[in-house]
Formats: C-alpha cells, sequence, structure tokens
C-alpha cells in the first residue's frame, strides 16, 4: 500500500522475529492511527514467524526470502529492498537499532537520497510531519529532527517504545514480491560464535546489572551473575572494568559501549562518570550501591544505597530469591 | 597503499554541553574543548599500522566542519597522517549524514584510495551513519563495527572481523572499501613531541564544494530544535543495616516502580 508505515523485521537468525518488534510495531502503529506493515529479508521466513508478526499488529508481511539474505550484506539486501520501495512508495521506514539495522537503514537512506534519525527514542506527529526525538551530545541534549520529504526513515532504541499488546486475533497478509538479488563483492569466510553467558542481550534486557572498578576483580563477577540469574538479567560493565581486562569489551555500557535502555538497571561499584550514564540514561528505574555517598551515579539514581557491595550484593540476591519464588 | 580516514571533530565527552540562548537548534560553543571523535582514532591508529606493516603508502585525513577542525587534523596529522584535507565552507552548515556522505566521497573520488577508515559513530551527534553512507555513494562494500582487519600482500582484499550481536562475521571484502572501526581494533598511540612538531609543516588543504563540483542543497534531516534533557525526579537513598536496606529496596522494586 501506498504510503504505507513499514517496519523491517529484526529476527534471530532462526527464522523468528525478535521481541523489539513488538515495540517498533506497537510504535509505529501508533503514529500510523491503524495499520502498518512489516518488511522481512530474511533466509528463512517461518509461518510461526509471520503470525507473530501479525499479532502484534502487522497488516501484512512483505516476505523476502533468499538464501543470499543470510548473513546481512548492505550489498544485497540495499538495492533488494530499495527495488520495493520504490514500487511500493512507503511512507515511514522503522527499524530497531541493532549492529546490522544501522548499518542497513543507513545505507538505504542514502541509495533513496531520504533523511534517517538514528537511534530514536520519541516520535510525534505535528500536523502531517513526523518529528523525531534523539540523544545526542552524550545524552545531555535532546534533539527534535524533521525531514524535508518522505519516505521518514528512523531506527528506535530498544526498550523505549511501548510494546504492542500481541493478539491472536488478528493476522497478517502475506505478500512475497520477486525483487532482483545482487551478487556481493564480499564473502562470507566464518562466523566466530561468543561463548553464551545463558544471560539475555545487553541491548535486549529488561533488567541490566553493571559492575565498575569497585567490583575490585574479575573474579567478583559471579556475584553479579548469581543475582543475574535470579532476576533475568545482563550483566554489564564500566570502562574501568574492561580497560583493566575483566570483562570483554562487548560488556561494555557507555558512550564508547553499548547503549542500553533498560526497565530496571543496578549499578554496583560504578561511579556515574558522564561518559558512563550516556550509555544508560535512559533507563526506567536506576539502582545505585556505592560505598561513597558523593559518587555522581546517586544524582541521577532512583533508588540508592550506601555501602558496601560485597555486602549488599549477597544479601540483595536472597531478597529477590525470597520474592521471585513466592 | 592510500588510505583516507573521516576524522570528526567533537566536544570532549566531559565538557557541560548547554543550548544557545540564541538559536535554539545548536550548541552554546563557548568554553568547549574539542577532540577527535574516540572512534576516529581507532579509524587513524588502523591506517597507520597498515602503512607501517606494509612499509610505503599514505594516509590522508578528512574533516568536514568549521575553522576549530583544523586542530583536529593538527592532530591526526601530529599522530602520523601524511596531510589533510579540510572541508570547510558555511555551505555544509546545516550538512546531515547524507550531505557529510557526499561531501567527503566527493573527495574520496579525487582522491582515490584503496581503503576508506571511520568511525563506527561520532560521539556528539551518535548516527552511525555516514561511514555506511559513504559506501552506498562511492558504491563500495562496507563493514561496520570493525574489531580486527588484514590487508592481503598485494592490496586487492582485506579480511575483516565485523562485531554482531553473539559473534564475529568475518569477511573478504575486495578493496577498495568502506571501514568502520569499533573500540577493540588497536590501542591509539599518542602524537609524540616530534609528531606534534612536524605535523606543523604538513599540509592541510582546504576544499570548497565548487572543488568538487557539488552544491550542496536543503538538508534531508533537519534539527528543529534542541531541549535540555528534562531532569529526573529526585532519588532516594535507602538508610538502614544492610538487611533492611535491601528488604526495602526490593519492595520499593516491586511494589512502586513495578520494575521486577
Ligand atoms: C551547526 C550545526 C548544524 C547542524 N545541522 C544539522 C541538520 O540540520 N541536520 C542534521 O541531520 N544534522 C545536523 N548537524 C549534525 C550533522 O552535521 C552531523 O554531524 C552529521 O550528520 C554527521 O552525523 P554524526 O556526527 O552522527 O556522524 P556518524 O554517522 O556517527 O559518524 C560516523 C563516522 O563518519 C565520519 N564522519 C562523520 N562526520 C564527519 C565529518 N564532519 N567529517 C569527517 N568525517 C566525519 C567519522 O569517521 C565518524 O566516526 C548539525 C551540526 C552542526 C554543528
Ligand atoms: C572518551 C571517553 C570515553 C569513555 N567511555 C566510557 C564508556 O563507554 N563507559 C564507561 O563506563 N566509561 C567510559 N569512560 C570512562 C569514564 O570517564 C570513567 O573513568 C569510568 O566510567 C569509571 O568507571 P567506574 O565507575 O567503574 O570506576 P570509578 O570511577 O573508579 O568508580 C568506582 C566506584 O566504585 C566505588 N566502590 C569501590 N569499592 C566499593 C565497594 N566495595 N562497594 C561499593 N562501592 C565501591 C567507588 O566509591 C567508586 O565510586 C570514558 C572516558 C573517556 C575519556
Amino acid at each position: 500500500m501506498a504510503n504505507a508505515y513499514w517496519c523491517i523485521v529484526e529476527d534471530d537468525r532462526k527464522g523468528a522475529p525478535k521481541k523489539v518488534m513488538s515495540e517498533v510495531l506497537g510504535e509505529a502503529g501508533r503514529l500510523a492511527g491503524g495499520t502498518v506493515e512489516a518488511v522481512w529479508l530474511t533466509d528463512k521466513a517461518t509461518d510461526d514467524g509471520i503470525k507473530q508478526l501479525g499479532a502484534w499488529g502487522a497488516s501484512k508481511v512483505w516476505v523476502l526470502e533468499n538464501a543470499a539474505f543470510a548473513p546481512y550484506i548492505g550489498e544485497v539486501w540495499v538495492p533488494a529492498l530499495a527495488e520495493l520501495v520504490a514500487k511500493e512508495s512507503p511512507k515511514a521506514i522503522f527499524a530497531p537499532v541493532t549492529s546490522r539495522m544501522r548499518e542497513f537503514v543507513a545505507r538505504l537512506a542514502a541509495r533513496l537520497g531520504a533523511g534517517l534519525s538514528a537511534d530514536s527514542v520519541g516520535f510525534a506527529m505535528e500536523g502531517d510531519a513526523l518529528v523525531a526525538t534523539r540523544p545526542v551530545y552524550a545524552g545531555k541534549v535532546l534533539a527534535k529532527m524533521t525531514w524535508a520529504k518522505t519516505p521518514w526513515i528512523a531506527t528506535m532504541r530498544p526498550n523505549v517504545f511501548k510494546p504492542a499488546e500481541a493478539s491472536v486475533a488478528k493476522s497478517a497478509q502475506v505478500e512475497k514480491p520477486s525483487v532482483k538479488i545482487p551478487t556481493p563483492r564480499m564473502k562470507l569466510v566464518e562466523r566466530r560464535e561468543e561463548v553464551s553467558t545463558g544471560l539475555p542481550e545487553l541491548t535486549e534486557a529488561e533488567t541490566v546489572i553493571s559492575g565498575g572498578r569497585g567490583m575490585k576483580g574479575p573474579e567478583n563477577y559471579v556475584i553479579l551473575e548469581k543475582m543475574a540469574a535470579v532476576i533475568g538479567a545482563a550483566v554489564g560493565a564500566s570502562r574501568a572494568a574492561v580497560d583493566a581486562g575483566w570483562r570483554p569489551h562487548r560488556f561494555q555500557i557507555g558512550q564508547t559501549g553499548r547503549t542500553i535502555s533498560p526497565k530496571l538497571y543496578l549499578g554496583f561499584g560504578v561511579s556515574g562518570a558522564i561518559q558512563h550514564l550516556a550509555g544508560m540514561r535512559t533507563s526506567k528505574v536506576i539502582v545505585a550501591v556505592n560505598k561513597d555517598p558523593e559518587a555522581p551515579i546517586f544524582k541521577i539514581a532512583d533508588y540508592g544505597i550506601v555501602g558496601d557491595l560485597f555486602e549488599v550484593v549477597p544479601a540483595l540476591t536472597d531478597e529477590f530469591k525470597k520474592l521471585l519464588e513466592k | 597503499m592510500k588510505i583516507v580516514v573521516a576524522v570528526k571533530q567533537v566536544p570532549d565527552t566531559a565538557t557541560q554541553v548547554k543550548i544557545s540562548g540564541a538559536d535554539p537548534k545548536a550548541i552554546d560553543t563557548a568554553g568547549i574543548t574539542w577532540i577527535v571523535s574516540p572512534y576516529d582514532e581507532f579509524a587513524i591508529e588502523e591506517a597507520l599500522r597498515i602503512k607501517e606493516k606494509r612499509g610505503q603508502g599514505e594516509v590522508v585525513a578528512v574533516s568536514l566542519g568549521p575553522d576549530r577542525v583544523k586542530e583536529a587534523l593538527r592532530s591526526a596529522l601530529a599522530m602520523g597522517c601524511d596531510r589533510a584535507i579540510h572541508l570547510n565552507d558555511p555551505a555544509w552548515a546545516n550538512a546531515d549524514t547524507l550531505a557529510t556522505a557526499q561531501a567527503l566521497a566527493a573527495v574520496i573520488k579525487q582522491e582515490q584510495p584503496a581503503l576508506v577508515l571511520c568511525g563506527r559513530q561520532a560521539i556528539d551527534d551518535d548516527m552511525g551513519a555516514v561511514g555506511a553512507q559513504l559506501a552506498e555513494v562511492l558504491d563500495w562494500p562496507c563493514a561496520s563495527w570493525i574489531m580486527d582487519e588484514a590487508v592481503d600482500a598485494d592490496a586487492k582484499t582485506v579480511r575483516v572481523g565485523r562485531q554482531v550481536e553473539g559473534g564475529l562475521e568475518v569477511f573478504d571484502i575486495p578493496l577498495p572499501a568502506v571501514l568502520s572501526a569499533q573500540k577493540g581494533l588497536n590501542e591509539p598511540r599518542y602524537p609524540t613531541l616530534k609528531g606534534i612538531m612536524g605535523a606543523k609543516k604538513k599540509e592541510i588543504k582546504d576544499v570548497k564544494p565548487g572543488d568538487l563540483g557539488l552544491t550542496p542543497g536543503a538538508p534531508q534531516l533537519m534539527v528543529k530544535k534542541l531541549e535540555a534533557l528534562p531532569a529526573r525526579p529526585p532519588g532516594r537513598i535507602i538508610q538502614g543495616e544492610v538487611k533492611d536496606a535491601v528488604k526495602e529496596l526490593v519492595r520499593a522494586l516491586r511494589e512502586d516502580a513495578k520494575a521486577i
């Protein structure tokens, strides 16, 4: 449908849309005042995945299924989707912020000659114009952005937007357009899997526990992992802890690490330097435990305990256990 | 082998940022300390390492921005870049990521490097888009968030590891290509005193849109206004013995904040 609101599907590479798509579809639906469409570039689209997208509110799912779509390669994805955009003239194109979507949507916007608001945290319609809000300058300022023309292209920060309520009564019409699949110049050699922590992915987790220099050494992160296992959290770290070699860089939260926006952030032995805050200040609830009452993190914390984390963490873990086992 | 590094000058991460009283679309630049965006330092470092490993080549730093940007280019030269190009014109003042990418691409077409290195994102505007858009405008392959790279002996391909959720994807990419640097790629060097002195004699060429055959138009994405961050409601320090404090914290998280 011309003038449709499109949501590009991020999936788990096994045929299931990621949960963040409920947020993207939910927000797009709110802005569109009704129908939104999902666009799924994948090497394997599953019926369950399509059903899920329908339940989250997609009235139509455009399925572009081809072995060449895995792994993501810009040279393949961009011309393929651009061809469909040219035919269908969507009004808006949204995607969640993930590593590949960041690159893909940027390249796509360049090909279409359209504006891109990356890592947006809010949208509003002002008359006929879409206005996006995005944090800039390490989250110290919010910029309101607007587009010269459609399609409005934007990526959305995970965990910020209200998810669509899944409704099994809703189902999506499926459209399988044929598009040209270019041969990429770059070739995949191998994919090296990270050793799984068994905990949720940092950027997607609803609860994140972060350990800073106050953890005193890599061996002590096990107490945070124990708590994480109880409450289903991801474990991140400050740059001081990463630079000391206690945690791999992919767990760093902050301006030169990952940007997170969980429902609950718990910081232990993190001072709250401005560059750390840049990566977590849009968290909904912030808890800080630090032995220094003057630590800057207390300025943005909703709840704080001044004390020794090595006493607080085990006691808090027990308390969480008691609550969740009830 | 010629390498172009795209360098953006940004406010120091610790600087106070205030919205300008005169222009609600801009920040007040008085008193700001400017630095090379940290990810661009990884890009510069990697370019220098490639050159040093091969024992020959040229590293050209390119930046778009007002006069102050010369300082960032001087830092790049002090680290070891051979020369610099400054895209300096009021016509670029409201450039969005695409206009920035188009301007950089025009310079790159003239320079014809084998490789372009960018940062993963500039830490002020945080779009993380210019590198990928540059590749699109040039119609080159690109890889974002790279953690390692190795250019082959005859400078025909580069092997890169790009960071994705849950792992690293390793690609062989024929040159020319655009890569964007993620933290962990390397540890950037500090300029030596000799480097700083030497940088003063290196060339920084000013380039205008006309030199590139460009007439920058209105941006596709516009800043409507900047707003200060809404203040968070004041927090609460939970007092008392650890065992009581954690009890109260868990209660508050469940009942008041509904966060658990
Ligand atoms: C006065 C003023 C007005 C502005 N008006 C607008 C506006 O109307 N609309 C708008 O969208 N933006 C505007 N901007 C911001 C805009 O210029 C962004 O800086 C630009 O879009 C690049 O985005 P980014 O900084 O997020 O770069 P990213 O995409 O995060 O940068 C990625 C990488 O690209 C390279 N790179 C990025 N920028 C440059 C550069 N300038 N020179 C060399 N290499 C670079 C670097 O290697 C960097 O690491 C304005 C900025 C200023 C100062
Ligand atoms: C360009 C640039 C980019 C940066 N990017 C990032 C980034 O992405 N992420 C990031 O985190 N930082 C970043 N930093 C670094 C940042 O400035 C801080 O140095 C860093 O965040 C400090 O980490 P920390 O809070 O763990 O350590 P510290 O500041 O040393 O704080 C440790 C805290 O632990 C407390 N503590 C110690 N022992 C205990 C105990 N037993 N119980 C309770 N509390 C205890 C102390 O009181 C102290 O407050 C960046 C810096 C620069 C210049």
